[in-house]
Order: structure tokens, then C-alpha cells, then sequence
């Protein structure tokens, strides 16, 4: 392993929560991996009704929100860029646009789901009911993997703070950043996630 | 490996090109998927998703700057979800 430079005294190891990081984002991947399979399996199982649900989802705000993650995705990864090179000020700057970003999924996502609940379309609806089981399962693998991706991104709004407040007070600084990274790589992550699930999702009808 | 134990500073260049490419897949896919392909539809949204993953694994998260031993465990973890979906399916179409 490459030796970490700064402070000889203090022992720190950038690599190794460099690898403790991507360790806990293959958990993930496998977590949504199990859903994924989950969503494949009732796809199969009831084509004709997955293809009519996903018809209901909204393609135009499903795009807007792909590109929002995709640029925030690039926002923070510059931001390391911005960090490496010695600028706080860009550094900052890009992590309040990622902010925004995040935050912009979620408002979107919240008009996206209050639309569905207000046509009726929610876990355990009289609506859904009446639609039969395969509407059922779409909807509730929709909510649940959407609403387990909002919840990543709502981590991640907490986490981006966080790190802002540290740059800001020079604890994360030009030659000790390993945070800024592994919060990088926790937000494209996030970006990863929805990669899969906007096809899946609001594409495949 | 360009990088002799130092940090590789990818330039801002390179991200802004990275991000176009994803947006010109995205906009690809959604143009795709429109048109009636039948069952080609999910193999092709796939497909596109996979190459936008690749773009964001491999310059977004680093991977082809960093130690080679990243895309071994990535590529390791990647290959056990797919076996994973490929046995399932292969019990659910042969029962």
C-alpha cells in the first residue's frame, strides 16, 4: 500500500478507509441487487400488468431527476478535484451545487409521489386493490425502492453538510481528505441506484 | 497506474466530458425505449444503464486511477449479482 503523507506521528490510513468505504457500498449494491431480483422475478411473473403500471409514472420527471443526480455526480467529484488542488472556495462552492441538486431530487420527488397518492395509487389503496396483483406488487416495489433511494439521498444531504462544515472549518484540508472522498463515492452510489432504477422504473413499458 | 503513490487529480475537463457522455446515454435511452421494440427494450434500457454505471465506476468513483485492486473487488461483487439473477432465472424458467 502507498504511504499516506502528512503528519508522520498521527497514524492515518486513507487507504484503508478508502477500502472500508467501498466494502460498505458493496453491501449496498447487494442490498438493491436483492430488490432488483425481486422486481425482475414479478416482472416476469406478470408482464402485462408491470408494462400498464409503469405507464402511470411520469417519464418527463423521471428524466429531470436522472439528470439532476447526474450532474450533482459531477459537481462533487470535482469538488476532489477543487479540493487536490488547493481551492476551499470551489470546493465549497461545488458541494452547496450538489446540496441543491439533492435537494431538487427530493422536491421533485415529493410532487412525483404526492401526484400517485392523490390519483390513488399508494401501498394498500382501495384503487390498487381493484387493479389486481400485479399493480399491487409494482406499486409497492416502486415506493419501496424509490422511497429506500430518497432515504439514501437524505443520508447523503446530511453527509454532504457535514463535510461542508469541515472543509469550511479546514478540518478536511489539501493533504487530508479522505472524507470529501468517501462522501464522493457514497454519492455516486446514490447516482449508481437510480442509473438502474429509472429504466426499470419509468422506461421498460 | 500513472499515479507513483501519489493522488491523481482528474481535471475538470475530464468531468464535464464524463457528464455529457452520461447525458447524451440518458437521452439515448429514453428515445429508445419510446419506440416499440418488444422484449428488445429492457435488454437495450439495460445495456445503456450498464454503460452509464461503467462511465460513473470508472471516472466519477476513480477506478481507473486508483489501485488496481478496486476494479478486482468492483468487478468481483458485480459478477456475484449477476450469477445471482442468472440462477434465479434459470430456476424460475425451467421449473
Amino acid at each position: 500500500m502507498e504511504q499516506t503523507s502528512g503528519n508522520p506521528h498521527i497514524h492515518r490510513d486513507d487507504e484503508a478507509s478508502k477500502i472500508g468505504m467501498w466494502l460498505f457500498i458493496f453491501t449496498e449494491m447487494l442490498l438493491f441487487g436483492g430488490l432488483f431480483i425481486v422486481y425482475s422475478i414479478y416482472r416476469y411473473l406478470h408482464p402485462v400488468a408491470f408494462e400498464l403500471a409503469a405507464d402511470e409514472l411520469d417519464v418527463l420527471v423521471g428524466t429531470a431527476n436522472t439528470v439532476i443526480l447526474l450532474v450533482s455526480s459531477m459537481t462533487i467529484a470535482m469538488s476532489v478535484t477543487a479540493m487536490q488542488k488547493g481551492n476551499k472556495k470551489l470546493t465549497l462552492a461545488l458541494l452547496g451545487a450538489t446540496l441543491f441538486l439533492a435537494l431538487a431530487f427530493l422536491v421533485n420527488k415529493y410532487f412525483e409521489w404526492g401526484s400517485k397518492i392523490s390519483y390513488g395509487l399508494y401501498p394498500g389503496s382501495e384503487r390498487l386493490h381493484e387493479f389486481g396483483h400485479g399493480d399491487t406488487l409494482f406499486f409497492g416495489l416502486y415506493y419501496f425502492m424509490t422511497g429506500l433511494h430518497a432515504l439514501h439521498i437524505i443520508i447523503g444531504v446530511v453527509i454532504i453538510s457535514a463535510v461542508m462544515y469541515r472543509v469550511h472549518k479546514e478540518m478536511v484540508h489539501p493533504t487530508k481528505y479522505a472524507l470529501l472522498e468517501n462522501t464522493g463515492l457514497y454519492w455516486h452510489l446514490v447516482d449508481l441506484i437510480w442509473i438502474f432504477l429509472f429504466p426499470l422504473f419509468y422506461l421498460v413499458t | 497506474m500513472e499515479n507513483n503513490g501519489k493522488h491523481h487529480i482528474v481535471p475538470y475537463k475530464t468531468h464535464i466530458t464524463v457528464l455529457l457522455g452520461l447525458i447524451i446515454l440518458t437521452a439515448l435511452s429514453v428515445a429508445v425505449t419510446s419506440i416499440e421494440l418488444g422484449p428488445l427494450t429492457v435488454t437495450v434500457a439495460l445495456l445503456l444503464a450498464t454503460a452509464k454505471a461503467l462511465l460513473v465506476l470508472i471516472y466519477f468513483m476513480h477506478l481507473r486511477f486508483d489501485n488496481i485492486i478496486y476494479s478486482i473487488m468492483v468487478a468481483f461483487v458485480m459478477f456475484s449479482i449477476i450469477s445471482i439473477i442468472v440462477i434465479t432465472f434459470l430456476d424460475y424458467l425451467f421449473r
